[in-house]
């Protein structure tokens, strides 16, 4: 098993008050102040840069723009500072929201250049980017897919073909590709796609051409594991097993000295990130066109009319959204889904809403010492990740 | 809705729903981007004077959504081939929201086939320093209440429950006019540049309450880049004059149309 601290870099000293239904787009950049705002980035590469020392196998950065529930919209300075201030651990950036730019080249370079400095820590992430992004930027819902496809491919091409080369894509059409520096990893750095579990994304990233890590991000246990199943089972469809190495969940987490202890430090925390910072109204989280016709239906459907008004901290730990309580119960939790899921990546959001550096801290420390080990054993590289049916 | 029996037809592979009733001069109404909503009370109206064209563009309705389509310019092109294909010429071309903006582009490739030609709370221009309306960051209900002056009706159209292929409907009318008009939000900066070959009779009709293109600024826009163009704008009226304001709204139909017969 390898473990994850994933850091989502909340603004967590917004005024919750002046959040009502949303914490997106338009929610107006006053309430961020720029002094809080120094202390929390250098607060939150610390625990970052503490993970490392603990042990983690990798610390993840990601990209949301103009929002308080993360300050990293170019996750790729973050990386960068990491770069140089972490030993062992993996960078993952999970990921670059690659529709959203103009040129990917320019990714292709972010993740080159990190991967140079840091001698192939580099894990490469890429993702869609969020409904929310596409009113952010103001780049069409309706290409997020295809240009999507699109750079990868460029991306990839730049990092594998020899250049220059030209690039002629319906979204991208370049004269030069010829990438300047080339990943440090061969062929290129392991690729993960975050995903909430389209269909199409699945089919996709199993291809044996790619094999990429599938991440099932913030999701109920029922979902991940259907999920996680189907992925595997679709690799084997592909005609070749699905090793635990390709397979990760990621989660927010909080590990006390008791059950007790555990609910009642991180009970506020989560819910203000359920409740506060992730909130927005549906048509800002599903602009038309970012899914099919009929993805659409089902995702409205099935996440938005089925979610209540207020998330606590009791629900939450009940459908496997938080996953919270004494390193035993949490070890004995993990254990059972890793053997229903077949996951050989936990990926831990050790820090989520307004917790604070101290219980943060603690978190991390229970968590690699008193979780970990107990863990380290399931997973293993050649396994397969579990008996499709 | 009572109204003609819709008719399918094909141009270039690419199979349209039309509603077509009326004789004499060929009017061509160019629906917004909430799609055709049937057979309208103006529509009927005006088939009793003209030979009224009343089609759902690609990616609407019931008309079907070919790969081609990534921008308005693709619509205006296919709706050269379609009066191409049904040998229309003399039109009276109205165009509403989206649809006026496409009746611009069409007009502005050259008004051979056009009489007159006339814009209605269209989409297409960009008056800076007034921002417009957002209609993909308001829910079904805000967009319908804030559509509409009359708030009664307003609350009528938020709660009114769709079939599901009506719903189906109004989702895909919303996927294609999000993928048509999303960046640049509902305009094209260039076709300002090009009005100016517009030199059939034009009217412009506008509610003094649109929520999406604020009145008076935008119609100013539309009225000082097509010289000669005639503006009506009306009181208590939001988005649609041609259902908020009925008799008004054929009243200026009328007006510019009379005044232009060859």
């Amino acid at each position: 098993m390898k473990f994850f601290f994933f850091h989502l870099m909340p603004y967590s000293a917004v005024d919750l008050d002046a959040i009502t239904d949303n914490t997106w787009i338009v929610f107006p950049n006053k309430h961020y102040d720029p002094k809080e705002g120094h202390k929390l980035y250098n607060r939150y590469l610390d625990e970052l840069e503490y993970a490392d020392q603990l042990g983690f196998d990798g610390v993840c950065v990601n990209e949301h723009h103009q929002t308080a529930y993360g300050m990293m919209p170019q996750p790729s300075v973050l990386a960068g500072a990491l770069s140089r201030r972490t030993e062992n651990a993996k960078i993952c950036v999970l990921g670059r929201a690659l529709p959203l730019t103009s040129n990917p080249l320019t990714i292709a370079e972010e993740y080159a250049m990190i991967d140079n400095i840091t001698g192939g820590r580099l894990i490469a992430g890429f993702v869609r980017g969020i409904g929310c992004e596409y009113h952010a930027m103001m780049v069409n819902p309706g290409e997020s897919l295809s240009r999507f496809h699109e750079a990868h491919d460029l991306i990839i091409e730049a990092w594998t073909k020899e250049g220059p080369f030209p690039f002629d894509g319906k979204h991208y059409r370049l004269q030069y590709v010829n990438t300047w520096p080339r990943p440090y990893q061969e062929p290129h750095p392991p690729v993960w796609i975050p995903s909430q579990g389209s269909a199409e994304t699945m089919l996709w990233a199993s291809h044996p051409d790619r094999k990429y890590t599938y991440l099932l991000t913030f999701s109920p246990t029922e979902s991940v594991t259907k999920h996680l199943n189907t992925y595997s089972q679709q690799c084997e469809k592909y005609g070749y097993q699905c090793t635990p190495s390709q397979l990760g969940w990621a989660f927010p987490c909080y590990v006390a000295e008791t059950d007790e202890i555990a609910k009642k430090e991180a009970g506020q925390h989560i819910e203000n990130f359920f409740n506060k910072f992730l909130i927005s109204p549906m048509q800002y989280k599903l602009p038309p066109g970012y899914s099919s016709l009929n993805s659409y239906k089902i995702v409205v459907e099935s996440k938005f009319k089925a979610r209540g008004s207020y998330l606590s901290i009791g629900s939450l730990i009940e459908n496997g959204m938080f996953m919270c309580g004494s390193p035993q119960t949490v070890a004995s939790q993990l254990e059972e889904y890793q053997s229903k899921m077949g996951f050989g990546n936990l990926v831990t959001m050790l820090q989520f809403g307004t917790l604070p550096h101290d219980l943060t801290k603690k978190n991390l420390e229970l968590f690699s010492k008193e979780v970990m080990p107990k863990l380290r054993h399931l997973g293993n590289e050649t396994g397969v990740a579990v008996a499709a049916e | 809705m009572a109204g003609p029996a819709p008719k399918k037809i094909n141009v270039n592979g690419c199979e349209v729903e039309v509603l077509r009733q009326g004789s004499g001069v060929p009017l061509l109404f160019l629906h917004g981007a909430g799609g055709l909503q049937g057979w309208a009370p103006f529509l009927e109206k005006l088939s009793t004077k003209f030979d009224v064209i009343a089609p759902s563009h690609p990616g609407f309705g019931r008309s079907d959504t070919p790969e081609w389509l990534d921008h308005l310019s693709d619509l205006a092109f296919f709706y050269c081939d379609f009066l191409e294909q049904l040998g229309l010429t003399d039109i009276h071309l109205i165009g509403h929201s989206m649809g006026g903006w496409l009746s611009a582009e069409l007009a502005v490739m050259g008004t051979g086939r056009f009489q007159t030609l006339t814009v209605v709370s269209a989409a297409g221009l960009r008056v800076v320093g007034v921002p417009m309306g957002d209609i993909f960051m308001w829910s079904a209900e805000e967009r319908a209440r804030k559509m509409v002056f009359d708030k009664a009706e307003g609350e009528r159209r938020a709660n009114e429950k769709l079939s599901p292929e009506e719903a189906d409907i109004a989702l895909k009318n919303t996927f294609t006019s999000s993928k048509l008009c999303w960046s640049p939000r509902f305009h094209n900066p260039a076709l300002e540049k090009r009005l100016h070959r517009i030199r059939i009779p034009t009217m412009i009709m506008w509610g003094e309450h649109d929520p999406v293109f604020p009145a008076p600024e935008y119609p100013n826009a539309w009225h000082t880049a097509i010289k000669g163009s005639e503006l009506r704008l009306f009181p208590n009226c939001a988005h649609s004059p041609q259902s908020e304001k009925l008799d008004d709204f054929i009243a200026g139909i009328y007006s510019i149309t009379e005044g232009s017969e060859r």
